[in-house]
């Protein structure tokens, strides 16, 4: 009877995630799909806690079950209430690595329950009919590991504690570590009673993920992130695996599926393979030549008062927001600018990149933070549409987004890549803190056209600055 | 390879919700506009939370003198709840602005 109810909680818990995910697909249903997958996975809990039984027997522990679970949802309603939009990416980072976390521990204690059958009952039938589980938790412990270390080492290099650090040779090693750690696992399920080889397929697996994610330039993070993602849903499914568990079999799959695609998708819009984001340090190996090409000639820059009057007498104005803003947190100071420009009669619209900003979709939601509505934001095609009519485009620390090199330069790496086709416009004002190339390592042709002009300066600033000037316009 | 086969015929079941579900998590994302693509991950990364259960069940059953199994139970649980808890609250937070801002837009 407890068995029935529980599976109808298992089944419950598994449409909530499949409909939740669907519903996130949609701004107007997104915070409801997110709140339906909430109310399932409670059910699924619950459910676990008091329904579950093994052989007859029910769970135990309730007091270390449930003061896990009060001291975990404390601290993760405070981390994540607390957090400021733009940490989010790195938030999202830390608690992956803790569901990574948590599928190698599952694994490891489950080994721990096996070895001790072993150390009494070391039949052969024993043995064979232990292996696909051995196979199971090895495999769950080594993808939880390296999503646990890799997320650790990904959430410290977008808050800035970790650098970029590689050495030659580094590809090669890592390949080789994998190996070992799938070489001793393979060893470890042909022969069971080696007990120790599950600390060392940990250890492996640990400094795989930090090695792993090491070489990777901070800008690639939300592909390193989402993949890391992908790979704890499947280390959850293989939890699925062992306990004959369909929700946790359903959902770590979705998500390991989802996860992938969407992985995929983010290398798509930067034009380049995963393969390349993975192995290749794109900025390292690619700058030295394609910088070292032409004569760019001269850039101008233009004056604050200038860059308000343009903007207070143009019938359109588009906003290109990019990396510089989130670091800047410019936000804010950015739908003032919109809001004053307004009550001077002037359209304004912000044209987002798909991979503008720290991960697909940053933008939306820093500029939705700051209260921009929803409409304001136009998608890369429509923008590109609308760059024809527009008087004034404003570049707020973007760049390799808007190079004109991916559209015109076969010979650029970025060649190929989708951009905000900004040239089209009438005129451009570019703020960077300075001429440094963007994280693609190349120079951009944009800075150096006649109708392009910078405004030099850390983004918040430069946004007061101009609003101030243009209230006196 | 006996084995193997042997765990395949038993296990046909999972073996198809495996299949099945790659294609459903590959259907739902494939529509998904490029806006919601941080909200989405972070919704997707407290799904796979769902682990917690795992650790729920490795808690449950351990044995009152065996202190590794207790330990490393006890913070799978603390862990797997922070990926549950905080995902879903993290991605309420992303989503609830989309919304407020939504509001503002029908009033104005």
């Amino acid at each position: 009877m407890n068995v029935s109810i529980l599976t109808i909680c298992y089944i419950i818990g598994s449409v909530t995630f499949i409909l939740g995910l669907k519903l996130l697909s949609n701004p107007a249903t997104a915070r409801k799909g997110n709140l339906i997958a909430a109310g399932g996975m409670f059910i699924a809990i619950l459910g676990t806690i008091f329904l579950y039984e093994e052989n007859g027997s029910k769970l135990g522990n309730y007091a270390w079950i449930f003061g896990g679970l009060l001291i975990g949802s404390v601290i993760g309603t405070l981390a994540a209430r607390k957090v400021k939009m733009t940490a989010m990416p790195e938030m999202v980072s830390l608690f992956n690595g803790m569901g990574g976390a948590c599928a190698a521990l599952i694994s490891l204690v489950e080994f721990n329950h096996i070895s001790k059958e072993l150390a009494v009952n070391n039949s052969s039938e024993y043995v064979n009919s232990i292996q696909p589980t051995v196979l199971i938790i090895v495999l769950g412990l080594i993808i939880g590991a390296v999503s646990f270390a890799g997320s650790m080492i990904a959430w410290g290099k977008l808050n800035g504690k970790v650098k970029d650090f590689s050495f030659t040779g580094q590809n090669i090693l890592n390949l080789i570590l994998l190996a070992v750690a799938l070489g001793a696992g393979v060893y470890l399920v042909i022969d069971p009673i080696n007990s120790y080889l599950i600390y060392v397929i940990l250890a492996l697996a640990l400094v795989y993920g930090v090695l792993f994610v090491m070489p990777i330039g901070g800008a690639d993070m939300p592909v390193v992130i989402s993949l890391l993602n992908s790979f704890t849903g499947v280390a959850a499914a293989f939890g699925g695996f062992l306990y004959d568990n369909k929700v946790m079999l359903t959902g770590g799959i979705l998500v390991g599926a989802a996860g992938t695609l969407l992985t995929i998708l983010m290398c798509k819009a930067m034009n380049r393979s995963l393969l390349n984001v993975l192995v290749g340090s794109f900025g390292g190996s690619n700058s030295s030549a394609a910088t070292g090409g032409k004569d760019q000639g001269h850039y101008k820059e233009i004056s604050l008062s200038d860059a308000a009057t343009i903007m207070s007498y143009a019938n359109k104005v588009l906003i290109v927001p990019g990396y510089g803003l989130a670091v800047a947190q410019a936000q804010h100071s950015c739908h003032e600018l919109e809001k004053i420009l307004n009550e001077k009669g002037v359209e304004v619209k912000y044209a987002i990149h798909p991979v503008a900003g720290r991960m697909p979709g940053h933008m939306n939601v820093l500029l939705a933070e700051a209260d921009v509505s929803y409409e304001k934001l136009l998608e890369m095609e429509q923008a590109n549409d609308e760059f024809k009519t527009t008087d004034v485009v404003l570049i707020l620390g973007a760049n390799d987004v808007v190079n004109p090199a991916a559209k015109n330069d076969t010979a650029s790496p970025i060649y190929g890549m989708p951009i905000l086709e900004v040239e089209l416009a009438k005129n451009i004002i570019v703020n960077k803190r300075s001429m440094k190339p963007g994280y693609a390592g190349i120079e951009n042709d944009l800075f150096f056209q006649p109708k392009t002009s910078m405004l030099f300066g850390d983004a918040k600033k430069v946004l007061q600055d101009l609003l101030s000037e243009i209230k006196n316009v | 390879m006996q084995n193997v086969l042997q765990w395949v015929t038993n296990n046909q079941q999972i073996i198809y919700i495996v299949i099945l579900m790659v294609f459903v998590g590959i259907e739902v994302i494939g529509r998904v506009p490029s806006v919601l693509h941080t909200p989405l991950m972070s919704g997707a990364n407290a799904i796979h939370g769902v682990v917690i259960i795992g650790a729920i069940i490795v808690m449950g059953k351990a044995e009152a003198d065996n202190y590794l199994a207790l330990i490393l139970g006890f913070l799978a649980v603390i862990l797997g709840t922070l990926n549950v808890v905080g995902g879903f609250v993290v991605t309420d937070r992303m989503l609830e602005m989309f919304k407020a801002k939504k509001k503002k837009v029908n009033t104005d």
